[in-house]
């Protein structure tokens, strides 16, 4: 057994587990945050991505011990005083999710593509993007357009400005 | 139309806890004192079980208990069910051989249930679970339904020889032979149509809750449809009666008709808490959902289809042979029969049709409906049959479907179906036009300039939706009635709950059943609630599966706001001192029309809960409730037209484009419609150019057991989509809805492999992979290098 202490959504956080236990589980199981999915055995489909110091992982893919000291942000923690995040807000407008179950790593994973690209994001390199994550009810349509949309609003107004 | 009522592009109601991880689904729930469970399974695809020890697991750290098979039997835990008879054309039953939860003495697919372990968590499960011995005597297994029809073939099960399950017939034979030997030309086709695994995102999962001070179960699970679960629990398997076991279906992560169906699983985890006096949960990874969750498909078939000089199809000859899997699934029976040969005459007047289905037991996991359920295998048959004989023909695959569209209704088929009503004609012509079929000649050569292979082609899809009504599917055999009911309750507020017993995995329900009230009630969307999912909350219902939501549940709940209506305006009337007759519903009031006298809803809801000033002799409250049985299928129909650019040099297949036309009848959110169309259609394309369960011919081994290996459609193997609506509203139901959820994945996969075809110039089967198109185009253009 191993105790993990590590800050998630800006809280402190320590629980008990096994030296195999993945982190995704003990998100979900130890901390109590069911929003981050397990969907595959195989680090393939991405409903459990989360972000661990700035940057988005597969927590099935990581040990929670190699978690200890670091900060995570979970589909929990990305809303502000009760606000939806953009691109929560349009995933909603866009109809982005149909059963939901994708929607946390699809939305991790986006938040962290427009972060990276900076604005510069077109249909095919999100869709090159979302390799990683898998949704079966939305045939991706809407999850593109939303991720678009959700970029724009991040990057758009700040486009603006900059002119 | 409102803003937010029916029509109206409103965005989901139930999107905001899905977003902040606030879903509550099976794996989600935890009780008191809950305990986790791994299964034993079979590694082989058949064998005798000569003995089973389980005294080291039973010694391995955390272990509550390990139970078998036996120990389920003497309980008088029975087997599982299909629940649709069919009988074969002589007469005899289908021959359904045991299905016990838990396997006693045979093993018939890799991953059939043999013991289930229940320890304090999961890893712990596991590690007990493998040092379960059960001894095994192999037996040889058949994987393709061809072969397990063989004379000679390895037996599956004693109550089916030669593994014929059953061998039926619809429509007339002799005419159809006629029509054959008198035409202008036929057109002779085999079609395969390959086995698919469903992979909803979210894997089943169940909890089992035994409550020993009350000898009550509760029963957490992925269900569509949780109060048929119930049913068949308590009346079938003998879990308990239906008064002592609460089925929860909560958020469920999708579903596509593999969530139908009652799997030993959840049978096991509420008989283990029994056994165990603790709540059992199980959850499926992945590997366990492809080894064990219905599969769907996989039909051989060879088709005759005869036209005459003019080209008109005088004539249709199928004969099916379906593979159902090592044991007979709740519906696998009706997917085969009812719900694919009956919609053989696609859009075409065709007079006569004759289709001969076989079913066989193989040694693979059991097969049923998915997102479709025989309709897309009518689909690909005839649309694949109409390509190549029109390609034959030398005629334009357009011109070969006007001439032989359906033109007036209703129509009566040859095959049982009697259409509505519909409007083929203007879902090719928006197709065709969305799509510049008439610009492609040019878009084809200027890809031929790049070394580029384009291709076009369409599909002309109709399916049937909201099967119904129960006493026609009774005579059919089904075990069930499909009604729905609905319950509105309107609260001393004025605020309003409906209960359905449709499911939402997906569907939005909570959104558009709600702007069914808000536009008939003109109350605000964020006054309506939807419950649903909970066999203690909701009264009997039958779930969602077919496209019935729309067109059956949502009637049911028409039905109910009617009664609600019309006590309403009772009251109104009373209070008012007006004629009920004279009183409408107006944005959220009641009114004496012609007069300025208006009532608040809510303060007609409040006097029927006070009751201190009601009608003589009218009971208090505002709550109605109504079961609604359709009169007919509805029939949703459409074109679809795929246009790709294949890579001669690698076989791999880009969509340029993929355009929709559908006609869904009325539409209640078009953008949650939309949504539906997007999802089916990456079904249909993940089956025309990815999906494919593979197992080893020999071993029976599932060589596709995980997304290493399956390959699920991803953001990047499609395009967007261009959809359009037509609309001719159903007349048979109140609502005129046709129903959407499985037209996607229904009448794609034919226009993709049209297209493909078109492009290379021969034949294929699906799935298209980059692989199967380099070796087509080299066999196609031999040496052409070495010359």
């Amino acid at each position: 057994m191993a105790k993990v202490t590590l800050t998630v959504n800006g809280r402190t956080m320590s629980g008990e587990c096994d030296d195999r236990t993945l982190l995704v589980h003990f998100i979900r199981d130890k901390l109590g945050l069911t929003g981050t999915h397990v969907g595959c055995d195989t680090t393939q489909c991405g409903a459990c991505v989360v972000h661990m110091d700035g940057k988005s992982v597969k927590s099935c893919s990581i040990l929670a011990v190699q978690a200890a000291g670091s900060s995570v942000t979970t589909i929990e923690g990305i809303a502000s005083q009760g606000e939806l995040h953009p691109v929560q807000a349009a995933f909603n407008q866009h109809h982005g999710l149909q059963c939901g179950f994708c929607t946390p790593g699809m939305v991790m994973t986006a938040v962290d593509m427009i972060n990276r690209h900076g604005g510069q994001l077109d249909e095919v390199t999100v869709r090159h993007e979302l390799e990683g994550n898998i949704c079966r009810c939305t045939g991706y349509h809407n999850i593109v357009k939303a991720v678009l949309s959700a970029n724009e609003e991040m990057h758009g107004a700040s486009r603006q400005a900059a002119e | 139309m409102g803003m937010e009522g029916i029509g109206a592009r409103v965005a989901r109601k139930e999107d905001k806890r899905f977003l902040t991880g606030k879903g509550r689904y099976t794996d989600d729930m935890v009780v008191p004192g809950m305990k986790y469970a791994y299964f034993v399974r079979s590694p082989h695809a058949h064998a005798k079980i000569t003995g089973i020890n389980v005294s080291a697991a039973k010694a391995m750290p955390g272990v509550i208990d390990v139970l078998d098979g036996k120990q389920l039997q003497a309980d008088g835990i029975g087997n599982l069910i299909c629940g649709w008879m069919i009988h074969s054309k002589d007469g005899s039953p289908m021959k359904m051989g045991a299905w016990r939860p838990l396997a006693v003495d045979t093993v018939r697919y890799v991953g059939d249930a043999v013991a289930i372990v229940v320890a304090n968590s999961v890893a712990e499960a596991r590690d007990a679970a493998e040092v379960v011995t059960v001894d095994y005597e192999e037996l040889p297994a058949v994987i393709t339904s061809v072969a397990a029809l063989e004379a000679g073939a390895p037996q599956i099960h004693p109550e089916a020889p030669g593994n014929l399950i059953f061998d039926w017939q619809i429509g007339d034979g002799a005419a159809t032979d006629k029509a054959i030997a008198e035409a202008a030309h036929v057109t002779e086709i085999e079609i395969l149509n390959n086995r698919l695994s469903p992979n909803p995102m979210e894997p089943r999962a169940a909890l089992g809750v035994y409550d020993e001070a009350e000898d009550h179960y509760t029963c957490y699970t992925t269900s569509q449809n949780p109060h048929v679960a119930r049913l068949v629990m308590s009346a079938f398997y003998n879990v308990a009666p239906e008064n002592k076991l609460r089925v929860i279906a909560p958020d469920v992560g999708g579903g596509f008709g593999s969530k139908i169906y009652i799997y030993p699983e959840e049978i096991v985890c509420l008989w283990a808490s029994k056994k165990t006096g603790v709540p059992v949960k199980w959850t499926s990874d992945r590997t366990e959902a492809f080894l064990t969750d219905a599969h769907g498909r996989d039909h051989v078939s060879k088709v005759k289809m005869a036209f005459d000089k003019d080209h008109r199809i005088i004539g249709l000859k199928v004969d099916t042979i379906a593979n159902l899997g090592a044991y007979m699934s709740l519906f696998s029976s009706a997917v085969p029969t009812y719900l694919y040969a009956t919609l053989l005459s696609g859009q075409y007047a065709i007079p006569a049709i004759h289709a001969n289905v076989r079913t066989v037991y193989t040694n693979t996991v059991p097969v049923d409906a998915y997102r479709g359920a025989g309709r897309p295998e009518a689909t690909y048959l005839l649309e694949r049959t109409m390509e190549v004989a029109a390609r034959e023909l030398g005629v334009s695959p357009a011109e070969l479907r006007r001439k032989n569209f359906i033109r007036s209704f209703p129509y009566q088929t040859p095959v049982i179906m009697n259409y509505d009503a519909g409007d083929y004609e203007a879902s090719l012509s928006a197709a065709m036009s969305a799509a510049d079929w008439d610009g492609f000649a040019a878009r084809r050569a200027e890809a031929e300039g790049r070394g580029k292979k384009r291709g076009i082609g369409m599909s002309c899809y109709i399916e049937a939706c909201g099967i119904a009504p129960s006493q026609a599917v009774g005579s059919l055999g089904a075990g069930v009635g499909l009604w729905e009911s609905a319950e509105v309750r309107v609260n001393a507020v004025g605020t309003i709950e409906v209960l359905t017993g449709s499911h939402s995995h997906g569907q939005g329900h909570e959104t558009t059943f709600a702007q069914l009230v808000a536009d008939r009630l003109g109350v605000p969307l964020a006054s309506v609630n939807i419950v649903h999912g909970d066999t203690d909350k909701v009264q009997m219902g039958m779930g969602t599966y077919g496209s019935r939501s729309g067109a059956v549940g949502m009637s049911a709940i028409v039905k109910a706001l009617d009664k609600v209506e019309m006590k309403a305006k009772k009251i109104a009337a009373h209070l008012m001192e007006a004629d009920e007759s004279d009183i409408v519903i107006e944005n959220g009031a009641l009114k004496v029309a012609g007069t300025d006298k208006t009532l608040p809803w809510f303060q007609m809801a409040l006097a029927a809960y006070t009751a201190h000033n009601l009608p003589a002799g009218m009971e208090p409250g505002l709550k109605e409730t109504a079961f609604y049985d359709p009169s007919n299928f509805t029939f949703p129909a459409g074109c679809y037209i795929a246009e790709v650019e294949i890579d001669p040099d690698t076989g791999k297949t880009e969509i340029i484009q993929f355009v929709a036309a559908d006609d869904f009848g009325n539409i209640i959110n078009p953008m949650i419609v939309e949504g539906q169309v997007h999802g089916g259609l990456a079904q249909g394309i993940g089956q025309a150019l990815l999906e494919e369960v593979r197992y080893d011919e020999t071993s029976g081994q599932l060589l596709t057991a995980s997304y290493m290996d399956y390959a699920m459609p991803r953001a990047d193997d499609l395009p967007s989509f261009k959809l359009s609506h037509q609309n001719t509203p159903c007349p048979s139901n109140p609502l005129g809805i046709k129903g959407c959820g499985e037209a996607g994945a229904i009448g794609s996969p034919p226009a993709l492999i049209n297209a493909i075809t078109d492009a290379i110039g021969v034949e294929i089967t699906m799935p298209a992979t980059p692989l199967k198109v380099w070796q087509a185009l080299q066999a196609a253009q031999p040496r052409m290098a070495a010359e």
